[in-house]
């Protein structure tokens, strides 16, 4: 059976993706953290990866005809939502500076993660193309 | 890769910080500045902060632009600084150089106290921008050690 590099690298790729597509948006969040009328947003990172599931083929639906609809991009890109405010602020702004930095903070360790993970398939990977 | 946008939009969210890290510095230079007349009196300044939207950035896409809905944004931007319509203060000071015939001086209608709470969220604004950036290098700085040993 031949190696298919797409496949080796699993979930980690777009799990790394969603994770740095994830990270711009909570650094927009804190950049407008002072724009009166700015509402904070965020990313669903589950429905983010279970459409990465459904695309790497694990359970999504095949289309066998033409007429079908698209399951797998029933919600292109509707990921990306509104947070809900804890407390109203005068001007309209519904960003909350120290969620979002805690937020951010933890986003980029869990990056970290997902780039440990991917790196070790690649080392994985070098190791079984050298035999060694 | 959006990593590189980070730095664009918190390098933004600077920008924006220092400039009205700007204008209360004028503003708090500027508090005893007395004049003769209401018109020639300095007004406290303020920044206007808008979001940008990615559709701004490429107006290939200008048919989509008033959706609202597209992309996460890219940052920052400033979109004026207005002039406070706020009272001035009149005070009777008839040796002053600059006193009216009536002996009244206008100062400006700068608040002190106001100007220093916001030289305090600015500054922590402007660090928390920095924070982000420093964050953003790192994350980059790891994933170019990608396959290394």
């Amino acid at each position: 059976m031949a190696i298919s590099l797409d496949g080796a690298l699993g979930i980690h790729q777009p799990a790394l993706e969603a994770r740095i597509k994830r990270a711009e948006v909570l650094a927009n969040n804190l950049a407008n953290a002072d724009t009166p009328g700015y509402k904070a947003r965020d990313i669903d990172f589950k429905a983010m990866m279970q459409k990465a599931q459904q695309d790497m083929g694990g359970l999504g639906m095949a289309k066998t005809h033409e007429n079908h609809l698209d399951t797998g991009s029933m919600a292109p890109d509707s990921e990306l939502l509104y947070r809900l405010p804890h407390q109203p602020s005068v001007d309209g702004n519904t960003v909350d500076a120290q969620q979002e930095q805690s937020r951010f903070m933890r986003n980029a360790m869990e990056t970290q993660a997902s780039f440990q993970f991917l790196n070790g398939k690649v080392t994985g990977l070098k190791k079984a193309l050298t035999g060694q | 890769m959006s990593l590189g946008s980070i730095f664009d939009i918190a390098g933004s969210g600077m920008t924006a910080q220092s400039l009205r890290l700007n204008t209360t510095a004028s503003n708090i230079a500027n508090a005893e500045t007395a004049s003769s007349s209401i018109d020639q009196t300095y007004r406290a300044r303020k920044p206007v902060f808008a979001a940008i939207q990615q559709s701004m950035l490429n107006p290939s896409q200008q048919g989509l632009a008033l959706s609202g809905d597209e992309g996460a944004g890219a940052g920052v931007r400033v979109e004026g600084i207005v002039e406070s319509n706020a009272e001035l203060q009149m005070r009777y000071e008839p040796d002053h150089p600059a006193a009216n015939e009536d002996g009244y001086v206008f100062y400006p209608n700068v608040n002190v106290v106001e100007e220093m709470a916001d030289m305090m969220s600015s500054s922590r604004s402007f660090q928390m921008n920095v924070d982000v950036m420093n964050s953003a290098k790192s994350m980059m700085q790891r994933i170019l050690t990608l396959g290394q040993q």
